[in-house]
């Protein structure tokens, strides 16, 4: 395949699934600025925030205060906000059309319809009541891009690089949205029951923890079912393996051709399968998920220099 | 009075029986709320066309009309064969111009209107492509005005484009009215990628071997024709590239794919020769590919069209294409020509300026209905200011008759009135045959009056339908569906044996 269709179809996968991510985050934040004002006034914004990775290019656009309205209108609507909901669906929409060929019309029409409304709808007026009901629309109109791509897509190299990117931009957010919270799982930390349950439905994975472990919700089993265990498709042994399966699909289909990325996806897949939750909060949650963060950036430096840039 | 193709006077012609009693018994507002659906299918599936700089937004569609266009068979044959011939000569013609140029020394075509045309390829000279072919594909444009009278408006050798919206226009009615569609015998049409594929692999340096590789070279996604581009690439299974994902090594052209280098052995190319290789033509261009002509030239790589196929589509050629037939083929014109006036000719040009006000002044090199004058249309500053340029530039501009475009009925906002339409069917030329695929794609003005029907100038499409002789049909039942057994018995559902 050539370089810049995999480069676009990775990209696509990349934006798609955090347009999703950050609906995720803010559905979290929202819920728990609800619930609790334990934590202070505009907290569990600034959080998210950090969590995006934008606070200095908000902090240089926003001069006020960190509060719900200026959050969510930096990671909604934000145009300079590289990673806005609405940037990313124009991004994942700019990658697709630019690899028209390689989509399937299901695909392309999931992508070209999600653009098509987000720009007829008024933004502005996504805000409090209204905002619930717009991130389950995003995360539904992810679902259906991941579903429609799952149902129609040829299984070659294009469908791996689509899938590479969902899942390294899953591992690094997954990392993200749980290090937001790393306080509220630290040991000893007197969190409330609906925080904790707030935190696994950003992962989708309120059922999953009680058919995990049948009991009642603790920060640490919390922990170790959003990081550790490969039977939940979110967790982050799940995304760092399944990145490394597709780039050894992708080498199996050349004829066994690796380079640096296949080493490293292997290494941090292989740390997260024999990592132990007790020695991660020994360590501490928020140095241990920092470092897979960079661990992802990381990687998706040296899956370009090898696919992208590699070549010619 | 233009020739109306629907109907005779209150009568419907027999080809469109059954479209005239489907307008009439359909009510306006029906009509609407389909052609609104129309425009959301191709909404959806994003077939745009890209205008920049114009403001507004850039990604167009090109208005489509749902009352079909219909050609019978008798006169889609006849249409056909004048086409492949015309292909032939043209081929024929820039076979000789490029090696021998017997044309010229047999004084039919003047020398200087080929050497000193800008479309003329000095880098082509003493070159023969594979098969010795250069219009792999073209698209000729048709107009007609009786009922046996069709006359060719002009010849596109160089990347003549619109096919997608002929296929997807098919789709589209195929989808919005099937009973209309089953009630006639069309002519399929969904076959033109794969002869498209065929004929570009014909084409392969003999090196390439049975299976050869072939890409679409486009300017890119900021090009009008993008959505084409990717359509025929993803129709085909081969890749659309730009100029950056080539690169020329040894002569031989590769992409940069995933998995390293890969050798092409056919592009399609949809850039204009100025722009495919910097190191020949347009030092600037930042589209081509530097050392792509050099790899054409050692046989390593073939270039579809091949460079220099516009001096046969040029408009200054255009009146001698029928002498082109008779001086190579030995035949008569099946096509007819439209009357043409060069301005560079001083008795042509006396005509001209004293009849500007009947008459359609072009630019000989222009394309996309821009830089025309239609007399008639034109008010008097308007016929000074072409009687100035042409005074200054005779041979820029060519004329013809206003010609009464025939009509088909169209669907306007107020209800449905005639609108004048053309042809452009395409024609693919292989090493060893000539394709063309039913019908082409129907261009209509859908301004009232208006005889401009280029998309960048307020045009809008139609299907055509070719309709083919009756014949019996036939076709196999098929088993019934099993469905799920219970207490051990089969169920056969809609079983005939």
């Amino acid at each position: 395949m050539l370089s810049t269709t995999a480069e676009c179809l990775f990209w696509l996968g990349r934006y798609t699934e955090r347009a999703a991510n950050i609906a995720r985050g803010l559905g979290v934040a929202s819920r728990l600025a609800s619930l609790s004002a334990s934590l202070g006034e505009g907290a569990e914004w600034r959080a998210l925030l950090v969590a995006s990775g934008g606070e200095e290019a908000f902090a240089e656009r926003h001069q006020e205060a960190v509060t719900q309205e200026a959050v969510v209108d930096w990671l909604v609507r934000d145009p300079d906000n590289s990673s806005s909901i609405y940037t990313c669906f124009e991004a994942a929409r700019r990658n697709g059309r630019a690899v028209r060929t390689a989509l399937t019309v299901d695909m392309w029409s999931a992508l070209n319809d999600s653009w098509n409304a987000l720009r007829a709808r008024d933004l502005t007026q996504v805000d409090g009541e209204a905002l619930p009901e717009f991130l389950d629309w995003v995360r539904e109109r992810v679902l259906l891009f991941n579903g429609a791509a799952t149902d129609t897509m040829l299984r070659n190299e294009a469908w791996s690089f689509v899938q590479l990117g969902t899942a390294l931009e899953r591992a690094d957010n997954a990392a993200r949205l749980l290090d937001v919270r790393h306080n509220m799982l630290a040991a000893g930390d007197t969190a409330e029951y609906a925080q904790w349950q707030a935190i696994l439905a950003s992962a989708s994975a309120g059922r999953a923890y009680q058919w995990v472990y049948r009991d009642r919700l603790a920060p640490q089993r919390i922990a170790e079912l959003l990081i550790l265990r490969p039977e939940l498709p979110r967790s982050l042994v799940a995304c760092f393996g399944r990145v490394s399966e597709l780039l050894d699909d992708i080498a199996a289909g050349q004829g066994g051709r690796r380079g640096e990325c296949h080493r490293l996806a292997g290494e941090v897949h292989a740390t997260l399968r024999y990592a132990r939750i007790a020695d991660i909060f020994e360590e501490g949650l928020h140095v241990f998920l920092t470092r897979k963060i960079e661990r992802a950036a990381t990687l998706g430096e040296a899956i370009d220099a090898f696919y992208i840039r590699g070549a010619g | 009075m233009a020739f109306d193709e629907m109907r005779d006077g209150e009568l419907a012609r027999a080809t469109y029986a059954e479209i005239t009693e489907w307008v009439e018994r359909t009510p306006l507002a029906a009509l609407q709320e389909k052609s609104a659906e129309a425009e959301l299918l191709f909404r959806r599936l994003g077939i745009t066309f890209a205008v920049y700089g114009e403001g507004g937004d850039p990604e167009r569609l090109i208005p489509f009309d749902i009352i079909p266009r219909i050609i019978a068979a008798s006169e889609w044959r006849s249409l056909s064969a004048g086409l492949e011939q015309r292909v032939r000569a043209l081929n024929a013609f820039l076979a000789d111009v490029y090696n021998g140029q017997r044309i010229l020394k047999a004084g039919i075509i003047p020398a200087s209107l080929i050497l000193e045309n800008e479309a003329f390829r000095k880098q082509m000279v003493d070159f023969t492509p594979p098969g010795g072919i250069y219009t792999h594909v073209s698209g000729i444009d048709m107009v007609r005005t009786g009922p046996d009278d069709f006359f060719v408006l002009e010849d596109n050798c160089r990347t003549p484009s619109g096919v997608s919206y002929m296929l997807e226009n098919r789709e589209a009615m195929l989808r919005l009215f099937p009973r209309l569609c089953a009630r006639h015998r069309l002519a399929p049409i969904n076959r033109y990628p794969e002869h498209l594929l065929a004929t570009l692999k014909s084409v392969a340096p003999e090196a390439a071997g049975a299976d050869p590789t072939v890409v679409i070279l486009t300017p890119g996604s900021f090009n009008s024709a993008y959505y084409e581009h990717c359509f025929l690439a993803d129709e085909m299974g081969v890749e659309v590239v730009e100029g950056r994902d080539l690169v020329v090594e040894d002569d031989r052209v590769f992409m940069r794919t995933t998995a390293g280098l890969k050798q092409v052995d056919v592009i399609y190319r949809r850039i204009d020769d100025e722009f495919l290789d910097p190191e020949c033509f347009r030092s600037d261009s930042l589209v081509g590919v530097p050392g792509v002509m050099r790899a054409y030239r050692a046989g390593h790589v073939t270039l579809a069209n091949a460079p220099g196929a516009g001096i046969a589509d040029d408009k200054a050629i255009y009146p001698y294409v029928p002498e082109m037939v008779r001086f190579y083929l030995g035949e008569e014109p099946r096509l007819a020509n439209v009357p043409t006036l060069l301005c560079e000719r001083e008795a042509d040009r006396a005509e001209v300026l004293s009849n500007l006000e009947k008459l359609v002044v072009k630019l000989a090199r222009g394309s996309g209905g821009y830089g025309m004058m239609i007399g008639p249309h034109a008010d008097a500053p308007m016929r000074a200011e072409f009687a100035r340029r042409i005074a200054e530039k005779p041979g820029d501009y060519i004329a013809q008759p206003t010609l009464a475009l025939s009509t088909v009925p169209t669907l306007a906002a107020d209800g449905i009135s005639p609108r004048h339409v053309d042809l452009r069917p395409f024609i693919l030329f292989g090493r060893s045959e000539v394709t063309t695929v039913p019908g082409g794609l129907t261009r209509v003005a859908l301004r009232a009056g208006s005889l401009v029907v280029n998309s960048s100038q307020g045009g809008g499409t139609k299907d055509t339908w070719v309709l083919e002789d009756a014949a019996p049909m036939s076709q196999d039942m098929a088993p019934g569906l099993m469905t799920q057994t219970m207490g051990g018995m089969t169920q056969i559902l809609g079983g005939t044996r």
